[in-house]
């Protein structure tokens, strides 16, 4: 029956999340003043490159997008996607964080196997990143834990709608907030944080030997990443919810997101690292030390 | 080889029909710009012209392009590399040439540098008409492949297989050995 509820919400959030991404680029197309592509876009991307040839160049390769794909589907199935919790008892912060791992390794694997120098550059400018980032979003959710006695992502969630709206951690942590969204725009490698996959510099860095059908499950890897990450955020600060509330929270963010991203430039890849290792990441440690030794925002 | 079997049949079976709507709806391009047209190439890109109403969109690299653009003369130089781009796209893959110089030479026609015929070397699919192309011309044009693709028209990648050996013939006459990839010593 699990199982059953697992290949549901894939599918749901698959259909989601694609024709979401739709309408981001048409609300970027709005922001640049162009009339933008329709909303099943990414739809047509996506089976569009599965339905071309592809190349190979070796077991490694392959296998490393068939881990990307898979793991990142295997992560999306243990967060709670509203509040239908596909395996009881495991939507745990901790699975979610170690199986998110495996999609990114089985993409830098894959991509150090095609051999190409710029998959090399790519590759290592996406884990120095994920060191960046990392760190602000896992001091401010340790303190979370540590305070509640649980990592369990759907226990988070319900404890936050106690109090209602301002119950949720967004008000009641609000530094806390704002480095998990900043880290989210790293996570997400959205434009002021898009170093690792620069199209101009490095030739779209990983993904530069990828096409057709190996592309194809790329983009889908990327979109279910998307799913996680955003998810997560939504469960950790806004309070998850039911499936209605789930998805129009997940809209709110994802649009803010792409707001930011339709008006930003790049950051070089120093800048990344010593961006988030200055002000999030003092903002983070007030923000846990105010948690842990006053109490105060969370309500025990 | 990167190539389908079933894809180099010309009867278009349902499947196919379905794979070439798909096709036709998301044309990714690799901006590799060649000669003066592609001057033309950042207007129908941005804003004003919007390029990505069609679905088609900008990419880095030739694993993830469809479309190649041959964006005016091509020094025999270019014509080399431009060759190399051609072949590691994965297919089914298109090729559009701009205006006179690709389709008899322009005005590099009596030019020692220059080839006159792109159609000898490579399979083009669609000529766009202008020295240089204006923008609704590009747009035209592109609605026209998008259009060819659907209806399985746009097959020059096809020929490109069935004919290699004139092709190559062709390439090697005005290159040279063509498979020689010593970048240094050329
Ligand atoms: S056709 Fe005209 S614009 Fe195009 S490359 Fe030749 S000279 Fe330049």
């Amino acid at each position: 029956m699990s199982y059953l509820i697992a290949f549901m919400i894939v599918f749901i959030g698959f259909l989601w999340q694609v024709s979401l991404d739709g309408i981001q680029r048409k609300v970027t197309a709005k922001i640049h003043r162009r009339v933008g592509p329709p909303w099943y876009q990414t739809f047509m991307d996506i089976f569009k490159a599965l339905s071309k040839s592809s190349i190979t160049h070796g077991f490694i390769y392959d296998f490393g997008v068939m881990m990307a794909l898979g793991g990142t589907i295997a992560t999306f199935m243990f967060l709670p996607f509203g509040n239908i919790v596909a395996f009881n008892g495991l939507d745990n912060f901790f699975v979610v964080v170690y199986l998110l791992a495996i999609g990114s390794l089985g993409m830098a694997m894959s991509a150090s196997g095609s051999g190409n120098a710029w998959a090399g550059i790519g590759i290592m400018r996406a884990l120095t990143q994920m060191l960046a980032y990392e760190v602000p979003f896992m001091i401010v959710v340790f303190g979370m834990i540590h305070v509640y006695g649980t990592s369990s992502l759907s226990e988070l969630a319900h404890v936050q709608q106690m109090n209602g709206i301002f119950g949720w951690h967004i008000f009641t942590m609000p530094l806390g907030a704002i480095v998990a969204f900043i880290s989210l725009l790293g996570m997400l490698s959205k434009v002021p944080f898009d170093t690792p996959i620069a199209p101009t510099e490095i030739a779209s860095g990983p993904m530069v030997e990828y096409g057709g059908k190996h592309f194809g499950m790329l983009i889908l890897q990327h979109e279910f990443a998307t799913l996680v990450e955003v998810g997560l955020f939504v469960n950790l600060f806004l309070g998850g919810g039911n499936l209605i509330e789930y998805l129009i929270k997940y809209f709110f963010v994802y649009t803010l997101v792409t707001l930011i991203y339709a008006v930003s430039a790049r950051f070089r890849i120093e800048n990344v690292v010593t961006f988030f290792y200055g002000v999030p990441i003092v903002l983070s440690l007030v923000q846990a030390a105010i948690v842990i030794f006053t109490g105060l925002g969370v309500n025990v | 080889m990167n190539i389908f079997e079933e894809d180099l049949n010309d009867t278009i079976t349902f499947w196919e029909k379905i794979k070439n709507i798909f096709r036709g709806k998301s044309l990714w391009m690799l901006h590799y710009c060649t000669g003066c047209g592609a001057v033309e190439l950042p207007p129908t890109m941005t804003a004003r012209f919007d390029m990505e109403r069609l679905g088609m969109g900008p990419m880095a690299t030739p694993r993830q392009a469809d479309v190649l653009l041959i964006t005016g003369y091509l020094s025999v130089k270019t014509l080399r590399r431009v060759i190399y781009t051609y072949e590691q796209m994965m297919t089914p893959k298109y090729l559009v040439g701009f205006g006179s110089c690709t389709i008899n030479g322009g005005i590099y026609y009596d030019s020692y540098a220059v080839i006159n015929r792109l159609d000898y070397y490579l399979p083009v699919d669609l000529y766009v008409a202008g020295c240089m192309p204006r923008p609704e011309a590009i747009m035209n044009t592109f609605k026209t492949l998008e259009n060819m693709i659907t209806k399985g028209e746009a097959n020059g990648w096809k020929k490109y297989v069935e004919n290699y050996d004139w092709y190559r013939n062709n390439q090697i006459r005005s290159l040279g050995e063509v498979y020689v990839k010593d970048e240094f010593h050329e």
